[in-house]
């Protein structure tokens, strides 16, 4: 789960990093107030998960809370690539003398983490990274080993830290992991990071990315979970544990395991180019995926008025045909007559006679069985275009 | 012959006696896997009926060990305790743990990765992966055993349901192993692994690679197939027409800038003569082809 700034801001605050006051805010109103109680100039922030926001005129330095209200009510609805603005952060403005970097993340390739620092830092690190590697220091942490003080030093050194400030750079890097390994995050970038005239180094912005495999111990991340920008079907989906992302194509599809399901979106999309009809979801079932699974994941298809055919694509590993087949069966018998559009249904391996079986003895006009993937991917295209 | 696991391996299955677990030993066993016993702690002494095999649990995988000479442990633990099973097998240096959980922490991963390298005496598999299969010979995991038999194609797999599919696409072939490494951030063993293991196993004759969108293991395995590998290999790569951005179930599997594209990666192996069909059964018809000379 990637969070915004204003979560990030309270998240390092919470684990003492640095910050500057903030608030976070939904209307002009509440920016204002915000304002107000912060006292002072104040920077308006459009809260939004991509970068650019800067560029795009996302981010405005108010003279006071009034000036924050107008400020707000010009950032607030904004649409930035694609995100629309639905909060601001209201944040103390500070004199800001350099502007340095630093973050803590997930290393695929060497599975284990991994520390950049640069005295470059802001809008250009990437530019710094790609022209200038020698700026970056990169270094790797054995997640049993951590980051203790000489290492912090060391690490802020390579960065090429000024003297006066690496003490304190160290100590804001211990601060991070600490807080990087608690909140079990992937990810935690402080950029800027800024020393501001008064010799204070201060974390400006951040991005933080937590692990949805540790939600079991966490259950505080949960109020962290931006419900407004979420698809309808999504949480519908997300509260019936199904593995649902909503995309913008016409054939509906449900399969088992990711890998299947991204094999099923790729080979429904070839078939589809002479149709001009596209997959208009992902819906991972599951290892072992139950009937009651199965219906509620083709009920949340039948109900995305975008869909116009769908494709079951299952094959029975621990999952059971039978069972999918029944799941099938009983998601159509609880949808009625509200199920209207045609579902191509390709089953093999585990149970698949006894599958395809009661698929046939259920005989329901919807429902058509193919043999092969590719076959009854060109069905369901076919089908979504008449 | 095999990788990793052949006829002989004497495997112990962690988390047993939980639902997963007995589901799938009762499986293992109906495999012809050869499973010695479980650990459970706390259930140390007792027996547990698998469909009228009687196999016996131990608190700790050394305990497992001395008793039973195991060399292999297949992890059905659930994410919360899957850590410490982890580590448990490590310090008992028990040479391959098989992690099939879903969902276990990244952090958690990354800690008992870095012990294992630490040790120096324990391969991981997985985790969040089906395992490994050598048909006719033993099955460490949740692949199932009757898609297809033995026979000379090498397969390695990043997702699980795929690896079934391909085994089924090239059953009349049959398999000298298959691999499932699964699609987690940090995994054990890796394409490159597998890779190099089909290389030196003298009954593999050619090799299937599938692999997913998110990351760079592809464009590694790539190059290191340019260094390496002489057998023929055909890949395959789920995830063309995924969106950027968006995750697709496996943490693995995000697509973020132009790298870890699927685009990227078919490129990456075709520069070092890999054939790399669209489609599942398109990947097949290539390997067809290349084993029909």
């Amino acid at each position: 789960m990637d969070l915004f700034e204003y979560q990030a801001r309270d998240l390092f605050e919470s684990h003492q990093i640095p910050v500057l006051a903030g608030a976070v805010a939904s209307t002009p109103e509440e920016a204002e107030a915000a304002a107000k109680r912060i006292g002072g100039k104040v920077v308006v922030k459009a809260q939004v998960k991509i970068g650019g926001r800067g560029k795009a005129g996302g981010v405005k330095l108010a003279e006071n809370a009034i000036d924050a209200k107008e400020k707000a009510n010009a950032i607030l609805g904004m649409d930035i690539k694609g995100h629309i603005v639905k909060k601001v952060m209201i944040a103390q403005a500070a004199p800001i003398d350099f502007e340095y970097y630093l973050a803590i993340l997930l290393d695929r390739a060497n599975r284990n983490f991994l520390v950049m620092a640069s005295v470059a830092g802001g809008m250009e690190i990437e530019e710094v990274a790609h022209k200038t590697p020698d700026k970056l220091a990169r270094v790797s942490i054995d997640p049993n080993n951590g980051i203790d003080k000489k290492r912090a030093i060391e690490i802020a050194k390579a960065g090429q830290f000024p003297s006066e400030v690496i003490d304190q750079v160290a100590e804001v890097l211990i601060k991070l992991w600490d807080a990087f390994v608690k909140e079990d995050a992937t990810l935690m970038e402080i950029n800027p990071l800024v020393k501001t005239s008064d010799g204070k180094i201060i974390a400006l912005d951040g991005k933080v990315t937590l692990d949805d495999n540790s939600n079991f111990r966490h259950p505080e991340h949960e109020k962290l979970t931006d419900q407004t920008s979420t698809n309808p079907l999504e949480l519908l989906a997300k509260e019936k544990d199904l593995n649902y992302v909503k995309l913008d194509g016409q054939v509906g599809i449900i399969g088992n395991g990711a890998g299947l399901v991204m094999s099923t979106l790729d080979v429904v999309a070839y078939a589809g180019e002479k149709y001009g009809v596209k997959p208009a979801n992902f819906l991972d079932i599951g290892g072992g995926a139950s009937a009651e699974v199965m219906a509620n994941g083709l009920s949340i298809i039948l109900g995305d008025t975008d869909v116009k055919s769908v494709f079951v694509n299952v094959f029975g590993g621990i999952t059971a045909c039978d069972a999918v087949a029944n799941g099938i069966v009983q998601a159509l018998q609880i949808l009625g007559s509200k199920a209207t559009k045609p579902i191509v249904v390709r089953l093999d391996g585990n149970n698949v006679e006894l599958g395809r079986k009661i698929l046939n003895d259920a005989n329901h006009p919807l429902v058509q069985q193919l043999e092969t993937m590719d076959g009854a991917a060109a069905k369901a295209a076919e089908l979504a275009a008449k | 012959m095999a990788i990793f696991v052949n006829e002989n391996t004497k495997v112990i299955v962690q988390g047993m006696t939980g639902s997963e677990g007995t589901k799938h030993t009762k499986r293992m066993l109906k495999a012809g896997t050869k499973i010695v016993g479980g650990v459970t702690p706390g259930k140390g002494g007792q027996t547990s009926d698998m469909d009228g095999v009687l196999i016996p649990i131990f608190n700790s995988v050394k305990e497992a060990i001395n008793a039973t000479g195991a060399n292999a442990s297949v992890v059905f633990v659930p994410p919360k305790f899957a850590k410490t099973a982890v580590l448990d097998a490590i310090e008992a240096e028990i040479p391959l743990v098989v992690v099939i959980t879903e969902g276990i922490p990244v952090h958690d991963v990354a800690a008992f990765y870095a012990q294992a390298v630490t040790s120096g005496k324990t391969q991981i598999l997985g985790p969040n992966c089906p395992g490994i299969i050598s048909p006719g010979k033993t099955n460490l995991g949740i692949i199932p055993s009757d898609i297809t038999g033995s026979g000379k194609i090498g397969l390695v797999s990043k997702s699980g349901t795929l690896t079934y599919q391909m085994m089924y696409e090239l059953r009349d072939f049959g398999f000298t192993t298959a691999v499932g490494i699964g699609g987690d951030p940090i995994i054990g063993t890796t394409h490159i692994d597998c890779l190099r293991a089909f290389q030196d196993d003298p009954e593999t004759k050619a090799i299937v690679m599938i692999g997913e969108i998110g990351g760079d293991a592809e464009e590694r395995a790539a190059q290191f197939i340019k260094e390496y590998v002489t057998k023929p290999v055909v890949g395959y790569v789920a995830g063309f027409t995924a969106p950027e951005g968006k995750t697709m179930g496996h943490a693995g599997a995000i697509v973020s800038g132009s790298s870890g594209t699927a685009a990227a990666k078919k490129e990456a192996l075709e520069a070092v003569g890999v054939a790399v069909g669209k489609t599942p059964s398109e990947t097949a018809n290539l390997m067809r082809k290349i084993l029909n000379g």
